[in-house]
């Protein structure tokens, strides 16, 4: 028998104002109860990334802003750009930047809101939070991507059909499989960020910087410095990233791409969950 | 049961636990006292893991805390009543707990009629509750999982008397039923009604503990003289210290017969003489608070 089954259920609501005994101790009988199981952990975490009005939203605006990225592509796109590339290009952008948020706000949020006080005392593994909301982080970047795909299928369909010409998949499978890789990249790069910030303005300001602050300036010195130019494709995350966008990857792109992944991603990761394990929870 | 054995833990050049030892035994409730920033609050969070030692440990029931395999429903733990995302409503609070300790529903249910959260209140939005009412929302999460041991960090905060009132019952019970009650507070009054034993913690030194009953008695005696410098050298020849407490008053470290004696030998009338029940604690605890606590004059002239 379980722990769980053998708590009693005797409170009949109301009894509390007659300070009636909340619990009955001593029915479990000696033995420790069982360990909190990973799943249980991952799924209670999923559910704390939709339970408030702001992670609601939140979740609401990726299927939202793909449906209007689809709809102005219909709307303003002329007729020959009508192809599911375009499609693709137009609902890439709003998940590039609300996955990483999503990520990010799902660790900051207990050291902004203060509730990892309770987390962490009902989870005192904290490196099992974190992998639970990493991995729900992923499941949900994935299951996005997915829905966003299909709506911008849905919106080639119908877009198409209404222009009067054509569809046009000119995306291969491969190529969607390489958007989607891209796109839970960032994901990852917003959740480093938030575990190794432990502060939700903070990591996203940190996350527009680097995503859209630092490619123009890596650019510019790639243009002006040759010996950079040679060297970003293996320092430069967002370079070797945005190649995944272009099509299929050389053997020297993803190279490139898990060289740099080690090195902006993985490293400050390791960073970040050390410095959580360690550090006192305010 | 919880045993906290030679904590110490140190923020840089700072001691703000400094060898505390003590144990807080089921069937009773154990009031953890001092001033505020003496080290209740730390040494809470070393208990629950959230913070780690500098050396020693400390122990709910037998274990570290992080080693219990599902804590909420061995200790129920209550440190930070504001500490929740504002966003979440007072019922998804209490399922995320009951999700994460892998309780039935219902028992969020139990626990909202338990500490009197309406089902309309219960829908509200945390950042909307009174500082009352959170504390009522986080008593409701401690005790969710059934748990043995309860360590409750300040829940007497922001509770009007009746909620005081109410929660003394309630952690009474839960002592009266052979749990583990840990609760701290910076007001004596407020914890002397309520604890069977006590720990009073000051600068992060545990500067006396035992039987809330002993504590209280052994303060020796009161005594009021016309003649109270006489009446303090003759002590004082006898080896027996004592203080001014008044213009004719004064406090003697020994029983009301030794100080009888002494006086009638004396020569010195005495006007009064009786135990000095529960002023030794005050005493004390009012020299622990004098360094926190500055006279407004003080602040005037600085």
């Amino acid at each position: 028998m379980t722990s769980t089954s053998s708590l009693p259920g005797t409170i009949v609501a109301g009894a509390a104002r007659t300070a009636a005994p909340p619990v009955r101790l001593g029915s479990r009988t000696g033995t420790p109860p069982a360990a909190i199981p990973f799943a249980r952990v991952a799924r209670t975490e999923l559910r704390k990334m939709f339970d408030t009005r702001s992670g609601f939203w939140l979740m609401a605006s990726i299927a939202l802003t793909a449906l209007l990225a689809t709809g102005a592509v219909i709307a303003f796109a002329p007729d020959r750009a009508l192809t599911y590339s375009t499609f693709a290009t137009a609902f890439g952008f709003p998940m590039a930047v609300v996955l990483p948020i999503i990520a990010l706000l799902s660790v900051t949020g207990e050291w902004s809101q203060r509730s990892g006080l309770s987390t962490f005392t009902i989870v005192p593994h904290r490196g099992r939070v974190l992998l639970a909301k990493g991995l729900v982080s992923v499941a949900v970047g994935i299951v996005s991507m997915l829905l966003a795909c299909v709506i911008g299928a849905a919106g080639n369909l119908v877009g198409t059909a209404i222009a009067g010409v054509d569809t046009v998949w000119d995306v291969s499978m491969g190529d969607l499989a390489d958007i989607i890789l891209a796109n839970v990249l960032g994901l990852v790069l917003g959740f480093m960020l938030g575990v190794l910030l432990r502060s939700s303005a903070g990591a996203i300001v940190a996350y527009f910087v680097y995503s859209l602050v630092l490619p123009p300036l890596a650019g510019l010195l790639a243009a002006s410095q040759g010996w950079f130019h040679d060297l970003q494709p293996w320092v430069d995350f967002n370079y070797a990233q945005s190649a995944l966008f272009d099509g299929s990857l050389s053997t020297a792109q993803w190279e490139h791409l898990a060289v740099t992944a080690a090195l902006w991603l993985v490293a400050p990761l390791v960073v970040g969950v050390r410095v959580v394990m360690r550090s006192e929870v305010q | 049961m919880i045993e906290v054995e030679a904590l110490t833990k140190r923020y840089g050049t700072f001691t703000a636990v400094d060898d505390v030892t003590f144990r807080a035994e089921p069937g009773r409730v154990t009031g953890f006292l001092g001033p505020n920033g003496a080290g209740k609050s730390t040494t809470m969070r070393i208990l629950v893991g959230l913070a780690t030692p500098g050396a020693g440990s400390a122990k709910v029931l037998g274990r570290r805390f992080a080693d219990l395999p599902n804590p909420g429903l061995e200790a129920g733990v209550l440190l930070d009543a504001s500490a929740q995302h504002a966003g979440r409503t007072g019922r998804e609070v209490l399922t995320i707990a009951q999700r994460f300790m892998g309780l039935p529903p219902g028992r969020v249910e139990e626990m909202l009629a338990l500490v009197g959260l309406t089902p309309t209140e219960a829908g509200r939005r945390v950042r909307h509750y009174s500082l009352g009412m959170r504390q009522r929302l986080g008593i409701a999460a401690a005790l969710i999982g059934d748990p043995e041991v309860l360590v409750l960090d300040e829940p007497a905060n922001g509770l009007d008397p009746a909620g005081i009132r109410w929660m003394r019952d309630l952690l009474r019970g839960h002592a009266d039923r052979g749990g583990t009650v840990l609760l701290s507070s910076h007001l004596l009054h407020e914890i002397e009604v309520i604890a069977d034993d006590l720990v009073v913690i000051g600068n992060g030194r545990v500067v006396a503990q035992g039987a809330k009953s002993a504590l209280l008695q052994a303060a020796g005696s009161v005594v009021r003289t016309p003649e109270p410098e006489r009446l303090a050298l003759a002590l004082h020849t006898e080896g027996i210290a004592s203080s001014s407490t008044g213009p004719e008053a004064l406090r003697a470290e020994a029983e009301p017969d030794v100080v009888g004696r002494i006086a009638f030998a004396a020569g010195l009338p005495v006007l009064e003489l009786r135990p000095a029940d529960g002023a030794g604690l005050e005493e004390m605890f009012l020299e622990l608070t004098a360094d926190t606590q500055r006279d407004p004059r003080d602040e005037a002239a600085a």
